[in-house]
């Protein structure tokens, strides 16, 4: 199970994109549809906010099942999610905008849910970018505070999908519900730990918990 | 209900209801059986008898009947684009009734065919331009709504047109979910519904329409945007006062009453000035937006010296 996890995992995250290149490509009598760029756009972004958030319950699995090992899979999650992001930011660049940049800088200014989106991606290229063995070694402990950028980034994500359904929200608020439980875990942990710590300087004894990142 | 000796529509021309079925399968050749054969568990689509009203329509290409009936805004099906093809099979647009009422001499329930035959179904290929800024090229079949219109001699007091559509959760699976607040409703100020260009369509590419594009009868306003004509409707009503309608309740900042096709005028949340073709491909740049989806030399004068950014 644990040998075979990642690649299952690799093989798993990598199904939604090749289902939508072999729809684009027309392989097999497939199609996108009447409006192939709204739809490559949307598949695009839906499953790069989908495995966001998968990436965000690696930790809590991790640490509630007591299975360590769990951790191995966030960056490959997480890195597939900033992937299908990319090409969601790209499909809007080139095939919807055209790249005219007058168009892209007016929208990124001018709609609200253009604007947190943008800005999410922002947010998420510097956590690619460090998602390096040799990155995490440089940054030390300044790599888990710039990684905590990945919380506004997945707020901001969900928000950019509300802001823009017409009048049916209910798939953007399931997205939602489960990021404030995930977000929600973190504050208690968080909380429960300083005053683990409080208790520790206080001179009480303490129980240890299981203690992955 | 209210009946006159003196109506244009006879008594006698009004089916009631009970006989409706067993005089269906007994009409011949009417457009009405066209219609009443439209029924899906006959399986085929139902050819319809019509003449092309080429100075109604454009000469743009036309999009495919695939793309017309698989890409569609149909929230009593679903919000999904998908929806309404994959999930309308249930519905039964056969028989129909429709009931007129309020500001007319001529009120009550009608069957389908009643309120179409005395005229003649024509075509017209219009553009249709959605809010979502995306637009296709459609070959209606129906007649004016204005020749309907006055066959129920709607009273001075008739300044405004409302219309429901059928509200039927069983077999519209959209509508058990409040996505908006069901029925459907929409209106038109009596001087755009009686206008040359509007339509009460019965079919689309010469055949009956399917339930996904609003069977069996749905209205087209084709200068303003798709949420305004209104799909599977049951009931046509004359008001004195501006009626509701359903997207205007559902987001008063986003949708307003009158909707007119604006480049100008943009969605709160994203542009209206360029709108993507559907059936162009992957490849293809979106294309500007016209006043009025193209249709300005015709009807821009019913907003004279309207504030279009007010009244958006």
């Amino acid at each position: 199970m644990r040998r075979h996890l990642k690649p299952v995992l690799f093989v798993l995250c990598a199904l939604p994109l090749a289902w939508l290149l072999l729809r684009a490509f027309g392989i097999g009598g497939l199609g996108l549809g009447a409006n192939p760029i709204d739809e490559l756009q949307d598949r695009l972004g839906e499953w790069g906010l989908r495995l966001l958030l998968a990436t965000l319950c690696v930790t809590p699995l991790a640490v509630t099942l007591r299975r360590p090992w769990l951790m191995g899979i966030r960056r490959m999650l997480g890195l597939f999610a900033f992937s299908y992001l990319a090409l969601h930011f790209l499909t809007w660049l080139v095939l919807d905008k055209w790249a005219n940049l007058n168009d892209i800088v007016v929208d990124i200014a001018k709609r609200p849910y253009i604007t947190v989106g943008f800005a999410a991606f922002l947010m998420l290229v510097p956590l690619a970018v460090t998602s390096t063995r040799g990155w995490m070694r440089r940054l030390g402990a300044r790599w888990h505070r710039l990684h905590r950028l990945v919380y506004p980034a997945a707020m901001l994500g969900c928000v950019h999908f509300w802001w823009q359904v017409k009048a049916d929200w209910r798939e953007p608020a399931v997205y939602a519900a489960l990021l404030a439980v995930l977000l929600g875990w973190r504050a208690l942990r968080a909380r429960r730990r300083s005053l683990t710590i409080e208790a520790a300087q206080a001179g009480r004894a303490v129980t240890p918990r299981c203690g992955a990142a | 209900m209210r009946r006159r000796p003196d109506l244009q529509l006879l008594p006698s021309e009004i089916t009631p209801h009970e006989a409706f079925i067993s005089r269906r399968q007994l009409m011949q050749g009417a457009i009405a059986l066209a219609l009443a054969g439209a029924v899906p568990a006959v399986g085929a689509a139902t050819p319809l008898r019509y003449r092309k009203n080429a100075a109604y329509s454009t000469a743009e290409r036309i999009n495919s009947f695939d793309e017309i009936t698989t890409y569609n805004n149909f929230y009593e099906f679903g919000t999904d684009k998908s929806d309404p093809a994959g999930r309308s099979g249930k519905f039964k647009p056969l028989p129909w009734s429709v009931t007129v009422a309020g500001e007319a001499e001529v009120t009550g329930t009608f069957a389908l065919e009643d309120v179409l035959k005395p005229h003649a179904l024509e075509e017209r290929i219009y553009r249709l331009r959605c809010v979502e800024a995306w637009s296709m090229v459609i070959p209606w079949v129906g007649v004016p709504l204005g020749d309907v219109i006055k066959r129920f001699r709607p009273t001075s007091r008739a300044k405004y047109v409302a219309f429901k559509t059928v509200y039927r959760p069983d077999e519209m699976p959209g509508q058990r979910f409040p996505v908006l607040d069901w029925p459907y409703v929409e209106g038109l100020r009596i001087d755009e519904a009686v206008h040359p260009l509007t339509i009460l369509a019965v079919g689309v590419y010469g055949e009956a329409l399917p339930n996904q594009n609003g069977a069996p009868l749905r209205l087209v306003v084709p200068w303003k945007y798709g949420f305004k004509s209104i799909k599977s409707i049951v009931e046509i009503r004359f008001t004195e006062q501006q009626p509701p309608t359903s997207w205007n309740r559902s987001a008063p900042q986003e949708y307003g009453f009158y909707a007119n096709v604006n480049p100008e005028v943009d969605h709160p949340r994203w542009s209206q000035a360029k709108e993507r073709r559907i059936g162009t491909g992957l490849f293809a740049p979106r294309v500007p937006t016209l006043p009025f989806n193209g249709y300005a030399e015709q009807v821009a004068s019913l907003y004279r010296g309207m504030d279009l950014r007010r009244f958006y």
